[in-house]
């Protein structure tokens, strides 16, 4: 159901034919309710880590883990996008490195501006969308292979724009501000009040709306469960960042780009088009969408938040140098909106996958940190926990053909 | 428009592919309310004539009458621009949509004019109670066009197909094979749909293997052989052996069963 982000709002199918308890295990498994399932699995890794280290669930560490789990989360918002269109983007690791030490160099040694640097920075990004976009789409290579060259390239390129000292250490008070700076209590109050309020609103303004037109809407009782459920989240995860340096800038600019994403995808004609263009491309194209139009734009998209992805990791580390962007960065990345349900056969998915997948990649990562667990077991659990996402969503799909749903 | 032009015609019409003479000196016509079906055997070049009309091909000679004048139709928007939807076999549906995000797919209803393009949301309400006016309008029965079209039998979406086409308000809508792969009652929902359209004074082009359904829906009866017209019958007034001897070219007599529901 995610297709258009109503979540509860639209009822499922079939719900008169199935039993009630077969059915909501049907949808746990089959993705309808693929939110629910990873918020679940979040909470179990959460405390499997408290168990072993208490300081796991302190309010520093989840507040580091949030601003850990930006760089992967904005990466993956792009890669959402194109995993609608059924299609895989291997460059997003490598672009995020590339874009990344374009603005440090530009900052730091060219002495730019750092708004005209970050602006050059996503620029390229969008830029190497465009070509890998038009690549692809123009001779019809497989999007992984032409992506895989970019894969190879960028990081060439990388080392390139480096320069011979192949570290650039960002000062610029601007762009370590972006992860660095912190909002007072109050402020986060009256932001968790103010999200609260919008999205109560959105939901009854929705619901009433549909009423007056005499369509069917969800009964009242369910959504104000839906909007309290969303109102203590948000209150108590402003309460647990008060409680250390107070609200990220980091959170807002990832919550931003997920919200506006999350609009494009479910409220906009071009939104409608990915998911057409990833269910049946030939439909879609009957249909007189310009699929071309669509393929390129999703992969500009991918690479201009891979690159925005790349800036908030530097500002984070305080530095630019050849492993920017490399290592398992792109399998994060692709791995997160996996892991929270967004399907690899295309046409399934939602935005907020990005965040709750990137929350879950970066707690397994933080904890076993915190741990001390060797680098050679982290990589084979997150390796694992992928692998796990990967057979999920295959066998949700086999059942759902075994269903009749395609 | 007056009873007597036809909304389509073809005077003449002839395809060719490489060696292959898909069809040859075709003259054809519908009138509005008019139930056609187009029979023939396997190869005879009924898709090929949809496909000609629908803007797919182009045909090599030959006139196109739409309304009595001249048209040319070499590309698909000029044939939807004239009112003529075409359903194709494969329907062309996205599995992953609902019915009402099919139904509007590539021509979605926005709301707030002030905002730029990109920006304007869809108008889902709107689109849903047209949904439902089209489809009931139309006798279907979907009791949740929020559903998932994946999950939906191939009666329902034939159904969905035959009703996306109408949405434009077409004035002639072509089916190609659209009780195929359908059992007795999904068959049943569609003809009676399809007579539906043609109380609504729609001009409906349907090809058809199932000689039972053609006798139950059709006004009358245009059977190609070998790429060239070989009978056009009116329902009341033709037996089925004599259009089955006009599809297999046989003089009389040796009649097969029908042929049923097949390709
Ligand atoms: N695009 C094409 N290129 C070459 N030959 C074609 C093409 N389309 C159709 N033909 C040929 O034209 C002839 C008529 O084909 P057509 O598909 O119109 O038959 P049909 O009556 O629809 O048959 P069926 O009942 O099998 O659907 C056949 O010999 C076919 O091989
Ligand atoms: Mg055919």
């Amino acid at each position: 159901m995610s297709a258009h982000g109503g979540g509860a709002a639209a009822a499922a199918p079939e719900v008169e034919v199935a039993p009630p308890r077969l059915d909501l295990v049907r949808r746990f498994v089959q993705g309808d309710l693929a939110e629910l399932r990873v918020v679940l699995v979040l909470a179990v890794i959460w405390i499997i880590f408290y168990i072993q280290e208490d300081r796991f669930l302190s309010s520093v560490n989840l507040t580091n883990l949030v601003l850990q789990a930006t760089a992967v989360g904005l990466v993956a918002v792009g890669v959402v996008l194109v995993l609608l269109l059924g299609e895989i983007d291997l460059s997003v690791g490598a672009v995020s490195g590339l874009c990344a030490a374009i603005m440090a160099v530009l900052a730091e040694k060219e002495g730019l501006s750092p708004y005209l640097a970050i602006a050059a920075a996503v620029a390229c990004g969008a830029a190497i969308g465009l070509f890998q976009g038009s690549v692809w789409t123009r001779f019809g290579i497989p999007s992984f292979v032409v992506t895989l060259a970019g894969l190879l390239a960028w990081p060439g390129a990388q080392l390139e724009v480096l320069g011979e000292t192949g570290t650039v250490n960002i000062t610029d008070t601007k762009i370590t501000g972006l992860v660095s700076t912190f909002y007072s209590d109050t402020v986060g109050w009256i932001f968790a009040f103010l999200a609260i309020g919008a999205f109560a609103a959105f939901n009854l303004l929705g619901r009433q709306r549909r009423l007056r037109q005499g369509l069917s809407a969800p009964p009242l009782g369910q959504l104000v469960i839906r909007i309290v459920l969303v109102a203590v989240a948000m209150l108590v995860a402003i309460w647990i960042l008060n409680d250390d340096r107070g609200l990220p800038l980091a959170v807002l600019i990832l919550g931003g780009f997920v919200l506006l994403f999350f609009y494009i995808t479910t409220k906009t004609t071009f939104g409608r088009h990915i998911y057409a263009v990833g269910g049946n491309a030939e439909a879609a194209r009957r249909a007189g969408i310009n699929i071309t139009r669509v393929r390129i734009i999703v992969f500009m998209i991918a690479s201009t938040m891979a690159a925005i992805g790349g800036i908030m990791a530097a500002s984070r580390l305080l530095a630019v140098n050849q492993s920017s962007g490399a290592g398992d960065f792109l399998l994060l990345a692709i791995a997160a909106p996996v892991i929270a349900g967004t399907s690899l056969f295309g046409g399934r998915g939602s935005v907020w996958h990005a965040l709750l997948g990137a929350l879950v990649i970066q707690s397994i990562s933080n904890g076993m940190d915190l741990l001390g667990l060797e680098s050679s077991v982290k990589f084979i659990v997150t390796g694992a926990v992928l692998l796990a996402a990967v057979v999920v969503d295959a066998i949700a799909r086999r059942q759902r053909q075994a269903a009749g749903r395609v | 428009m007056n009873g007597n032009t036809p909304v389509l015609a073809l005077k003449g019409v002839s395809k060719r592919f490489g060696p292959v003479q898909a069809l040859t000196d075709v003259d054809f016509d519908i009138h509005n309310g008019e139930v056609v079906a187009l029979v023939g055997d396997n190869g005879a070049g009924k898709s090929t004539m949809v496909k000609t009309i629908a803007g797919i091909h182009t045909a090599d000679e030959g006139q196109i009458l739409f309304e009595g004048r001249e048209v040319k139709i070499s590309h698909p928007t000029d044939a939807t621009n004239l009112g003529i939807a075409t359903v194709y076999q494969d329907l062309a549906l996205c599995d992953n949509l609902d019915v009402v995000e099919n139904l509007y797919l590539g021509r979605e209803e926005v709301g707030g004019n002030g905002l730029g393009s990109v920006v304007r949301p869809l108008d889902e309400t709107t689109m849903e109670k047209r949904t439902h006016e089209l489809l009931s309008r139309l006798a279907v029965t979907i009791v949740d066009v929020r559903a998932e079209v994946g999950t939906m039998s191939g009666g329902q979406r034939q159904q969905v197909a035959i009703a996306r086409s109408l949405l434009g308000e077409p004035k002639m809508v072509m089916l190609d094979e659209p009780t195929a792969a359908l059992g007795v009652r999904q068959t049943a929902m569609v003809l009676g749909l399809i007579k539906r359209l043609r109380e609504e004074g729609h001009a409906v082009l349907v090809i058809s293997h199932n000689l039972a359904d053609v006798f139950e829906v059709a006004d009358r009866i245009f059977v190609l052989r070998l790429g060239r017209k070989a009978g056009d019958f009116a329902v009341g007034e033709a037996s089925q052996e004599e259009v089955v001897a006009a599809i297999t070219g046989a003089e009389f007599g040796h009649i097969e069963d029908e042929p049923g529901g097949n390709q």
